[in-house]
């Protein structure tokens, strides 16, 4: 039984998905998660399905591999042909045998997706004695050639180690060992780098991209991150509320978009390779509620384009050749390149003349941890924050860059004095922020303000929004009574663009993006002059994080707030900061202004950073040279003598083991951690 | 594309609480209706009872089961039955008290190890260790003969004390582990960043996401603190004649009448064994029930 159709000349798919449609039945409804998705995968190609959380692509995937839980999910239609047979009508013995061995997958979490009692050599080989009746000491043998192939180094000591002895990138890579443990034909690859660092997930993709190109394997790469998709992908794949938006290869889908959703996910998103524009073009409104979505065209409701015809639903159809987009104004549309490269291009406002709010020396916090041992006596020492000195500006955003684990989030948490300082002053207005106590430190709390990454555990599940909102204000007779604080609570919630009535919801009848914003309410209510902004976006949609950046912007701007803008994404820390520094295992590697140190970075570390972020265009990815930057990130428990980043670094020499550098100006208002340089 | 295939289901209907309740837990429902028949029983005494409790009758001593005492009469001639629903007043207020006092004090105080860490913790779980270590009815024992009796409305308040206190450590350890997770929360840490006070943070902000296990306990403690009200008042520590409670019933003259008249000991017997098995079956359904995992 084979399939030809539309690609009858060339080489027959590998995997072709043939309008799924795919049911959840809920005690709330039916959720209908895919609707009509179809797709073609050819051998040797990587393809990507990109949208937002709940848009189904995952579900497209997992019903490819028939893992839909069961039994609320339900394939209502459609085909999936692999190398001629449909999946869904496949026993469940003969399913057993396509997945692992013909198909494989690669989940998000590497920390999870290992069993954490079994050795990695023995999780390498289960498949290969499974599926391919290997003997012991062959599936060894194999299980080192395959390790050696993802870039594990000494291979033969590794393969006894448990998952915790790895770091999250060499679990990722044991991941895509096990996946290619069977010379599979299909790989899908769902979200595969989005819990790993920004150098390592360079490293984990060009390997990735690697191995399928020299392989021939065929790659499903499922992702919300644009710059990834342009850098890997040969054709894209747009989700939006169970529907595929639009169709094409990465240069049409990125280069001239012909879908308005795909346009407003090109534009809000911060971009690294264009000038910063005055703000972010956000689509606004949420996705609809696939338990009952709108008649008619999906994205009407927050579209910008609409016109009448948009009440009925738009047919995926070509505009030109293979391009599909489901829009029936998609002949028309503009360019998406056009709208920002028109906006103005802001210069970073000179806040020098302004006075210092916080500013802090000589910054330590160190952990101690317990060593192993039986009788745990013995306690080892984490020096999460080492030596860090910087200064904020009032009406200041000072961006802090790192990769997880290089002490960015203990700074701020020392900051809000949720953590005391080991060694080093902080001062705020004036005042000894760091040694602060009992009243005194109660005053200082009411101007220092947070906001949390997290939009589900920030807010307290047993309280509503008002009450969240309301608590400061009663706490502290800022407002007289009840009615007044209602009042105010209302207000607030305007402020950051929800509407009063919501303060009788609880948390979890809100979506990510509005919990955000009751974050945001919440830390406002007491009128602070500074807020902790942890990773505020980094657990949002792409499309929600523009309107967040966008809100935090217009609230600095009237109310003259100052910000530590804690985050790993260098687009969005570039777009929102006045200056950043840049951090490296409990240090700063490099402090400048915004546009001094993305235009010309010096410090070693910052230009690695920078060179391993993909930017959603894929002629300038295409150009970039793979300089991804090796190694892995040493444990803090026992960071390099010496400079830190002397181990990865491109130019250490022998003296950078032994000097510790000092953040000194290499250029005028421009420091760095560096004695190269 | 096509279009969407129409498909119409059978759709879980959105019932109410108490029926889905039912029907995911029906043995929990089950123990509920016993737990509701014993509360019936207690509060409504004078009018279920046909006689009095204490009131003697030499003339039906040790009368077996009929018409005229369902459940027969012991050797002061006491209707039995009268005494069985009477004894669910004893065992329900002991057993209720004792179990909230127990898990209450345990529930603060494990939130507020759970809080403050570090040298508080230590001594916290350095006396929980101390006090777990000794046998429940052995550590209840002691209380009592230590603490002798102290009748407030016709409650020993002492032997609630004593019931509640071999309770208390271990709601102490299960309250601290959940509240340790909940310690971590973003919110809490908002809650310190915004300046309140420990004990606004501690009552306001942890306790209620630790309100699950606790209601759990109390209602798998009441059982726990029946068995044990039973067992003191057999020893002759716990309630006094002629108070009508369970586990004195198995005890004085009946140990020496039960081959004539077994249902002296019998129905009081039962009557223990249903209570504690309606309250345990009762608190695991609900922990069931609370759990995430086992809803679809």
């Amino acid at each position: 039984m084979t399939t030809r159709h539309q690609h009858g000349a060339s080489a027959e798919p590998l995997l072709s998905i043939e309008d799924l449609h795919v049911h959840f039945v809920t005690s709330r409804g039916v959720v209908r998660a895919v609707e009509g998705v179809s797709y073609q995968v050819h051998k040797g190609e990587i393809v990507a399905v990109v949208g937002e959380s709940g848009c189904g692509k995952s579900v497209t995937s997992l019903t490819v591999m028939r893992l839909l839980a069961q039994p609320a999910g339900r394939v209502v239609g459609g085909r999936i042909m692999f190398e001629g047979r449909d999946l869904l009508t496949l026993g469940d013995e003969e399913m057993r045998a396509i997945r692992g061995r013909d198909i494989a997958m690669i989940f998000q979490e590497p920390m999870t997706s290992l069993n954490p009692v079994l050795s990695i050599g023995l999780q390498i080989m289960e498949p290969l004695t499974i599926h391919l009746g290997m003997s012991e000491a062959q599936a060894r043998a194999r299980a080192v050639e395959l390790m050696g192939l993802v870039g594990i180094t000494d291979p033969e000591r590794r393969l006894d180690q448990f998952p915790h002895q790895l770091s999250g990138g060499m679990r990722q890579r044991v991941m895509i060992a096990i996946g290619l443990a069977c010379n599979p034909k299909l790989i899908i690859a769902d979200e595969p780098t989005t819990a790993l660092d920004v150098t390592i997930q360079a490293q984990i993709l060009e390997l990735m991209k690697d191995l399928v190109r020299r392989l021939g394997i065929a790659l499903v790469i499922i992702t919300h991150n644009l710059g990834i998709v342009a850098r890997y992908a040969d054709r894209v794949n747009v989700m939006y509320a169970a529907r595929t938006v639009e169709q094409g290869t990465a240069d049409e889908v990125f280069l001239t978009p012909k879908h308005p959703y795909a346009i407003g996910l090109m534009r809000s998103v911060p971009r690294l390779d264009r000038p910063r524009g005055q703000r972010l073009e956000t689509i606004e409104g949420l996705p609809p509620n696939l338990l009952k979505p709108p008649t008619g065209c999906r994205f009407a409701e927050r579209c910008p384009y609409r016109i009448e015809i948009c009440a009925t639903e738009p047919p995926l159809a070509p505009v030109d050749g293979d391009h599909l987009s489901a829009c029936h104004r998609a002949r028309e549309l503009p360019l998406a390149a056009a709208a920002t490269s028109a906006a103005a291009v802001v210069p970073a406002v000179d806040l020098s003349a302004q006075p210092t709010l916080l500013e802090v020396e000589h910054l330590a916090k160190h952990f101690k941890v317990p060593a192993r041992g039986l009788l745990g006596g013995d306690t080892r020492t984490v020096k999460a924050v080492n030596d860090v000195s910087f200064t904020i500006a009032r009406g200041e955003t000072l961006g802090l860059v790192g990769e997880s684990g290089c002490g960015k989030t203990t700074i701020g948490r020392v900051v809000l004095r949720l953590d005391d300082p080991t060694a080093g002053e902080i001062r705020y207005d004036g005042q000894d922020l760091g040694r602060a106590a009992g009243g005194e430190m109660q005053k200082l709390r009411r101007q220092i303000q947070v906001i949390f990454q997290d939009p589900f555990s920030s807010l307290n599940p047993r309280m509503s929004v008002g009450e969240i909102i309301g608590e400061p204000l009663s706490v502290y007779r800022l407002e007289p009574d009840s009615r007044r604080v209602k009042e105010r609570v209302g207000e607030l919630l305007t402020q950051v663009g929800l509407f009063p009535y919501m303060a009788e919801r609880y948390p979890h009848e809100l979506s990510g993006g509005q919990r955000q914003r009751v974050g945001i309410a919440r830390a406002l209510a007491l009128e602070p002059s500074f807020i902790v902004c942890d990773e505020p976006v980094s657990a949002l949609d792409v499309s929600i994080q523009g309107q967040i950046i966008n809100l935090l912007e217009d609230l600095q701007r009237r109310y003259g707030l100052t910000f530590l803008f804690i985050a790993h994404d260098l687009a969005v820390v570039r777009h929102i900061s006045h200056r950043v520094a840049v951090m490296y295992l409990g240090r700063i590697m490099e402090v400048a202004d915004r546009d001094t140190l993305y235009a010309a970075p010096q410090h070693p570390y910052t230009q690695a950073l920078l060179d391993a972020a993909p930017v959603p265009d894929p002629l300038i990815e295409r150009s970039r040279a793979p300089r991804a930057l090796t190694g892995e990130l040493p444990s803090p428990l026992n960071p390099p003598t010496g400079c830190v980043f002397h181990t990865r670094c491109p130019k250490a020499v022998e003296d950078c083991r032994h000097i510790v550098p000092e953040l000194r100006e290499v250029r005028p208002n421009q420091l760095a951690a560096c004695i190269r340089l | 594309m096509t279009a969407a295939p129409l498909i119409t289901y059978a759709l879980p209907k959105r019932r109410h609480p108490v029926l889905a309740f039912t029907v995911a837990q029906p043995l929990g429902a089950i123990a509920f209706v016993v737990i509701v028949v014993m509360i019936g029983a207690g509060l409504f005494a004078p009018w279920v009872a046909p006689y009095d409790p204490v009131a003697l009758d030499f003339g039906a001593m040790l009368a077996p089961p009929s018409l005229e005492h369902w459940f027969g009469t012991d050797a002061f001639g006491r209707d039995i039955f009268s005494r069985v629903v009477y004894g669910a007043r004893t065992a329900l207020v002991i057993g209720f008290l004792s179990s909230f006092f127990g898990c209450t004090l345990g529930a603060a105080l494990g939130v507020a190890s759970a809080y403050f860490g570090g040298k508080i913790d230590l001594v916290t779980q350095g006396l929980v260790d101390v006090v777990l270590s000794f046998p429940l009815i052995v550590l209840a024992l002691v209380v009592v003969a230590m603490l002798g009796k102290f009748v407030i409305g016709g409650v020993d308040v002492n032997l609630i004390v004593a019931i509640a206190i071999p309770i208390l450590p271990k709601v102490e350890r299960v309250i601290r582990a959940a509240a340790l997770s909940v310690r971590e929360m973003p919110y809490v840490d908002a809650a310190r960043a915004a300046g309140y006070s420990n004990s606004r943070i501690i009552f306001r902000h942890m306790a209620p996401n630790v309100a699950a296990p606790y209601l759990i306990m109390l209602t798998a403690y009441i059982a726990q603190a029946i068995l044990l009200e039973a067992s003191l008042s057999f020893l002759g520590l716990g309630v006094t004649e002629p108070t009508p409670a369970w586990g004195l019933m198995l005890s004085g003259n009946a140990s020496d009448f039960y081959r004539e008249a077994p249902w002296m000991i019998l129905f009081p017997g039962l009557a223990i064994s249903f209570a504690v098995f309606a309250f345990n079956l009762f608190g695991d359904s609900l922990r069931d029930w609370f759990d995430p995992r086992f809803k679809v």
